[in-house]
């Protein structure tokens, strides 16, 4: 077994502040400001999931996979990121896509099953979810190969969770970073669980230390801590942009809720652990932070209180306004030129759908179910 | 017109693409200094920089994910997987991520991708370095599959599979790399024959006999030898395996009125199938006999000392040509 190396932390679970040498530089320039716009994204994005979730118990979407535990990890992360800095996820990360500006409508689009994904990925330079585990850290990993080749200095990060670290592609993504020194940065969210199966099924040592097998330097961070999220991110995306190559960061984080709305945590995981987890939330500790600092003022607490409905408001009008997709969108876009098959079933079926008399609307009933 | 092997005209067609777009990027294991196994990248790691021709890792998923990360970025990756056994690793992001990124986007994500296959049977070689896993492909949606010749034809085609905004797997038939033609290399990819169309190679009027690849060569052999016996075969060569271009392949049967398929892959599920039940459906009242495939059969791929026996030759074809024109043959007296 390997040396258990201290998490980098900034911010205690109680909201204390501690100093650290190495990575204070890297925040330097948060202050009270920044502190409150943190505060105000993490319970943003938290009120999004709380919503999304409400939004599939009640039928309007057909899944949603929560983050909930995770906002510091992927606010941290998100907000330390460029505009033309790239991003490939897994389909966890809604909240780096809040970060990145992706439409609020967008976030649920896929999950509503109005089209098979939410936005274009070039409006806000980041991928749309991966649900296949691990194969976006290849695009990734590839996309960066194309970053060095153009002589720029942005960078492709990618986010995947601890089950991840199993798949062939995110090994084979870390071999083929180290030995192009592509500019890309793999981000592990390891909340500790892949769906029943805990991280210790997955690695028998610290996440964090895999990295070093592949010659790239890691960083272990404490990933309910959103400034040291930040500040390893900033590290590791300095070191990309500077010619340093790939930074592996392990966020040790902890998924509070399911794994989707689908999953029921209760058959495997123990509520003990939930509880030693809820002691360290990601939102407490910076709110704390800002009651020691006193900046959680009744103004502070109000604006974000009310950023957050309104954000909630905006997703579910936008949520239940989307429009249903026509029948015939279901052959768009499979080629981006014309294809005799496609174009042939296409014709058959507009005619199908014709023959019951009306064109636009037909609806295939239960049989095509 | 030059004339050249059927490697060097691939070798001549990537190396166009190289000079007229700085997009194209090609990847695989072993392309660069060596050249590849074949010598179908020959040189050209010397003359575009390892940039441009770069050797890979060992690793055909990665190779087929970083060529996705690459066309994100605008890049047009032309990947060779070293031999057709070869493929599966990289499988997974082929079908899942390759074939579905620009529906999975609604058409903002463009896919460039040309994967470069040498594949089929008869050189002799150990277990996975002879296969046909055409079919796998053909049946995933949002590819596009094509198979070559002949030089001219891996020429120009290799330019437009470049050029093509759809993914493309582009298979080589491995037994042919050292076959010689005449080769245009003037040929405009953008105005020849395109790359989705079958052509008519060998004209006749009594049978109409459908391949691909390694098997046109055969094909073509196969008519002339029927000629002596007059019987008029007409050999289409597919080109285009995703989508067959059936308008083709049906005007010819409408013609002759019998199908004859044939392949070096396995018969069951495989393009003869598909081919076999399209012509059916679309003119079926125009067809004499039932269609015949002449396949490899279900098997996986043979030891090298029996191959030819898996291979259909020029006197199995023949006699798969003898069953569609309900003349005596192997099989005659047996019910279906």
């Amino acid at each position: 077994m390997s040396t258990d190396r201290n998490l980098i932390q900034l911010v205690t679970p109680a909201g204390e502040r501690i100093s650290h040498p190495e990575f204070d530089p890297w925040v330097k320039d948060i202050g009270d400001e920044q502190l409150c716009s943190l505060y105000e994204d993490l319970t943003v994005i938290r009120r999004i999931d709380v919503e999304a979730t409400a939004l599939q118990r009640q039928g309007e979407l057909g899944l949603w996979p929560p983050l909930l535990g995770q906002e510091a990890a992927q606010v941290g992360s998100g907000r330390a990121l460029r505009e033309d800095d790239f991003v490939f996820s897994s389909y966890r990360e809604n909240g780096v896509a809040y970060c990145r500006g992706v439409d609020l409508t967008d976030i649920t689009r896929v999950w509503r099953g109005t089209a098979s994904s939410g936005w274009d990925p070039y409006t806000v330079n980041m991928a749309t979810p991966q649900i296949i585990i691990g194969a976006q850290t290849l695009h990734a990993t590839g996309y960066a190969m194309g970053i060095q080749n153009d002589g720029a200095d942005s960078v492709a990060v990618t986010y995947f969770g601890d089950g991840a670290i199993s798949e062939g592609d995110v090994n084979e993504a870390l071999v083929f970073a180290a030995s192009f020194q592509a500019p890309v940065v793999f981000f592990c969210s390891n909340n500790h669980w892949a769906i029943s199966e805990p991280v210790r099924l997955q690695s028998h040592i610290q996440i964090a230390d895999r990295a070093a097998g592949f010659g790239i330097p890691s960083l272990r961070v404490d990933g309910n801590d959103v400034l040291a999220v930040m500040a390893a991110t900033r590290v590791a995306l300095d070191r990309a942009r500077h010619g340093g190559g790939p930074t592996f960061i392990e966020a040790v984080t902890y998924r509070m809720g399911p794994h989707t709305t689908a999953d029921d945590p209760t058959r495997y995981r123990d509520a003990n652990e939930l509880e030693d987890w809820a002691a360290k939330d990601p939102i407490l500790r910076v709110k704390a932070l800002l009651e020691r600092k006193g900046l959680l003022t009744d103004q502070v607490q109000q604006h974000v209180h009310d950023k957050a409905e309104s954000v909630a408001r905006e997703i579910r009008s936008g949520c239940i306004g989307m429009p249903d997709p026509e029948p015939m969108d279901i052959f768009k876009h499979v080629y981006s030129e014309p294809n005799s098959w496609l174009d042939r079933q296409q014709d058959h079926y507009a005619r199908y759908l014709a023959s019951f008399g009306d064109p636009a609307g037909a609806t295939p009933e239960e049989g095509a179910r | 017109m030059t004339q050249m092997t059927f490697a060097r005209a691939i070798n001549s067609g990537l190396r166009k693409s190289l000079e007229n777009d700085p997009k194209v990027i090609l990847m695989g294991e072993d392309i660069g200094t060596l050249g590849g196994v074949f010598r179908v990248t020959d040189g050209l790691q010397k003359d575009f920089g390892t940039h441009r021709v770069v050797d890979t890792p060992l690793a055909e998923s990665a190779i087929m994910g970083t060529a996705v990360g690459l066309a994100y970025r605008g890049y047009r990756p032309v990947v060779e997987i070293q031999f057709d056994g070869f493929i599966y690793p990289a499988f997974d992001q082929i079908v899942s991520q390759v074939a579905k990124l620009h529906y999975r986007t609604q058409g903002a994500v463009k896919m460039p991708i040309t994967i470069r296959v040498p594949f089929g049977g008869g050189i002799g070689s150990p277990e996975h370095h002879s296969e046909s896993p055409e079919a796998y492909f053909t049946h995933t949606s949002g590819l596009r599959v094509v198979s070559v010749s002949n030089p001219q034809d891996a020429h120009t085609v290799i330019q437009q599979a470049i050029l093509s905004d759809d993914p493309v797997l582009y298979f080589e038939p491995k037994r042919r790399y050292h076959d010689k033609g005449e080769v245009d290399e003037g040929i405009d990819p953008r105005t020849a024959l395109p790359m989705d169309s079958a052509r008519v190679v060998a004209e006749g009027t009594d049978v109409t006999l459908v391949a691909y690849g390694p098997l046109v060569k055969t094909a073509k052999d196969a008519a002339t030898a029927a000629a002596d016996e007059g019987i008029s075969i007409e050999v289409i060569d597919l080109r285009s395996l995703a989508p067959v271009d059936y308008a083709t392949v049906e005007a010819s049967v409408r013609k002759t009125g019998r199908l004859v398929v044939t392949h070096e892959a396995g018969q069951s599920g495989g393009l003869g199938a598909e081919v076999a039940a399209s012509i059916t459906e679309r003119c079926f009242y125009h067809l004499e006999t039932a269609p015949v495939r002449i396949t490899g059969f279900d098997i996986p791929y043979p030891y090298s000392k029996l191959e030819m026996h898996h291979l259909p030759g020029l006197d199995r074809i023949l006699d798969g040509v003898d069953r569609a024109l309900g003349r005596p043959n192997s099989l005659s007296g047996l019910e279906g």
